[in-house]
């Protein structure tokens, strides 16, 4: 049993479905990759699984406990965080207040954990007092990973973390990535970069038409002929 | 010793009125920049809250009065601001949960809740001219003025005078005190920073866990408090008239698009743009001039730009030229 897993998830907006008995789950300290064509329902699958699609039938749950029926507000408070693609900061605030923003749900001491998000993002303790709308495309996602991490998330969700950055600032971000699975959080990612997200991830699940078509490690993702011709180009 | 006089007529004449009509509209311009930064639509009604809330003093002021309290040279009005403030609130809050709710939880479109506000605003006119009627009241008592035109001559030697009327002073103050508490509010404390987050984000707002039924709540209440002290202020200034009020809303909403709309700093600026502009625009030069100028030049007209029967076009124009050429108004909006 997984840690959290969304099993055979069907449901979409409105009257067709985009997902179809979609299976995703992922354990703590553990990033798995979802990857497919355009289309294929990869980020519907990623929002059933935090509660902002309502499904047709599929269970999501976290440690054992169902939860399928909660508000992702609820989601929220039982430790899962999610980044979206666009729209992932508030742009008006500070650094520092969207840190504030994202812990709102926590009543301790926020200092000591702003303060562990700024060891993980050295950048965001040297830019605190910014307006986050001044800052560069890499610098913003990394407002955003840090203000999703602000919660103590068990589970991380990412919304395609390194779309429209430049290469650099993608294996940047993708080592960020990596350092916040060390602190033992279970990551799902969404990402149209399939090689580079694939070399980072332990898992991946490859979504064609809103159905699992393949799933494996990252190694044998990138080393099975079929995935290489018809998703990596290659 | 001309061009002193000179200065002083422009001082009474345009900049002490201006600065006491400026912070009236500021406070309002704030109260409509608030809903529309948070509750994401134009107020229509903001006019007639205001009414709605210094009717309140108004009456209360009555019964103080008959009751024998009072604040001495203060007026009594300042007393019943608070309890004004209370009913305004409870106004706003029962009209959020009868109307506005139904529509924001709709998800309707911007342009639905102005008009529902329309709708609003009808409603509130007719509640306050049931219970007050539409006549000019005047409920300031106590000291009228804080330095007498014949005292600053006797001071100064001067043939101008300057007044300040305690009005003008309690106003500015006032005016200074809130949107200070206002600014410390929306930037330090967790609430407001919350209000600030949810106005720039709502869906990201919601998936931090920031409850958007208290932000809307708190919105109101400081909307109510905004409301009541601009109306109150005002009315003390000038007098209480329903349908004054209701005439405000253009130099308000001028002031709130000047300053860029959903930027509380920028409508508090917008505020005296937008009184200084009318003031300007419609005063009669030719005194000052008078004092300028050699006899021989002396203006034979009254050397008014505009009668200040148009002061109201002054604000239209000026939201007319912002609208064109610089939508999102001085100071960037759209921000909280």
């Amino acid at each position: 049993m997984a840690f959290f897993e969304g099993k055979g998830m069907t449901g979409g907006y409105g009257g067709v479905d985009i997902i179809t008995s979609c299976t995703i789950n992922v354990n703590q300290g553990e990033i798995v990759a979802i990857l497919g064509p355009n289309g294929a329902g990869k980020s519907t699958a990623m929002k059933a699984m935090l509660g902002l699609l309502n499904l047709k039938s599929g269970t999501v749950a976290i440690d054992g406990q169902d939860i399928s029926k909660l508000s992702p507000q609820d989601r929220v408070k039982r430790g899962i965080s999610f980044v979206p693609q666009t729209r992932n900061v508030f742009t008006g605030l500070t650094v520092k207040e969207n840190l504030e923003m994202g812990a709102f749900l926590r009543d301790e001491d926020l200092d000591k954990i702003i303060n562990e998000i700024y060891e993980l993002f050295p950048i965001l303790d040297e830019k605190k007092s910014q307006i986050v709308g001044e800052l560069s495309g890499g610098q913003r996602q990394q407002v955003a990973l840090g203000r999703a991490l602000m919660t103590k998330p068990s589970v991380l969700m990412l919304d395609e973390p390194t779309a429209g950055v430049s290469p650099i600032v993608m294996d940047e971000l993708f080592n960020h990535i990596l350092k916040v699975k060390k602190t033992n959080v279970a990551i799902i990612m969404v990402e149209q970069n399939a090689k580079q997200a694939l070399s980072i991830s332990d898992r991946g699940y490859v979504l064609v038409t809103g159905e699992n078509k393949f799933e494996g490690s990252g190694k044998e993702l990138l080393n099975d002929p079929e995935v290489r011709r018809s998703f990596l180009g290659a | 010793m001309d061009f002193i006089n000179a200065i002083i007529l422009l001082l009474n004449y345009i900049v002490v009125p201006a600065l006491s009509y400026g912070s009236q509209l500021a406070l309002g311009a704030i109260f409509v920049t608030l809903i529309y930064g948070i509750l994401r639509f134009a107020n229509f009604a903001t006019g007639d809250m205001m009414a709605f809330g210094t009717m309140f003093s108004v009456l209360l002021t009555w019964y103080f009065q008959s009751k024998g309290i009072g604040l001495g040279v203060l007026p009594t009005a300042l007393l019943t601001i608070p309890f004004s403030i209370i009913m305004m609130i409870l106004y706003m809050l029962i009209i959020d949960k009868l109307v506005f709710r139904y529509y924001r939880i709709k998800k309707s479109p911007p342009v639905q809740l102005a008009m529902v506000s329309i709708g609003v605003l009808f409603v509130t006119q007719a509640i306050v001219r049931i219970i007050i009627g539409p006549f000019d009241r005047r409920f300031l008592d106590g000291e009228k003025f804080i330095l007498k035109a014949i005292e600053f001559k006797e001071m100064t030697g001067l043939n101008e005078g300057l007044t300040i009327k305690t009005t003008q002073v309690i106003t500015i103050v006032v005016t200074v005190i809130v949107v200070s508490l206002l600014f410390w509010f929306l930037n330090k404390t967790r609430t407001g920073k919350s209000m600030r987050a949810y106005s720039d984000n709502e869906d990201l707002a919601l998936l931090s866990g920031i409850d958007p039924n208290r932000v809307v709540m708190i919105t109101w209440m400081i909307a109510g408090v905004l409301a009541t002290i601009g109306g109150v202020l005002y009315g003390l200034d000038k007098s209480f008239k329903p349908f004054v009020y209701f005439n405000n809303m253009l130099p308000i909403f001028a002031a709130a698009i000047v300053g860029g709309i959903g930027n509380p700093f920028g409508a508090f600026l917008g505020g005296y743009v937008i009184a200084f502009a009318e003031i300007f625009i419609t005063y009669a030069y030719k005194k000052f001039f008078m004092y300028l100028l050699p006899e021989s030049l002396e203006p034979d007209s009254l050397m008014q730009l505009l009668s200040t029967d148009y002061k109201f076009a002054v604000s239209f124009s000026i939201l007319v030229i912002v609208l064109l050429f610089r939508p999102t108004g001085i100071f960037k909006g759209k921000v909280l």
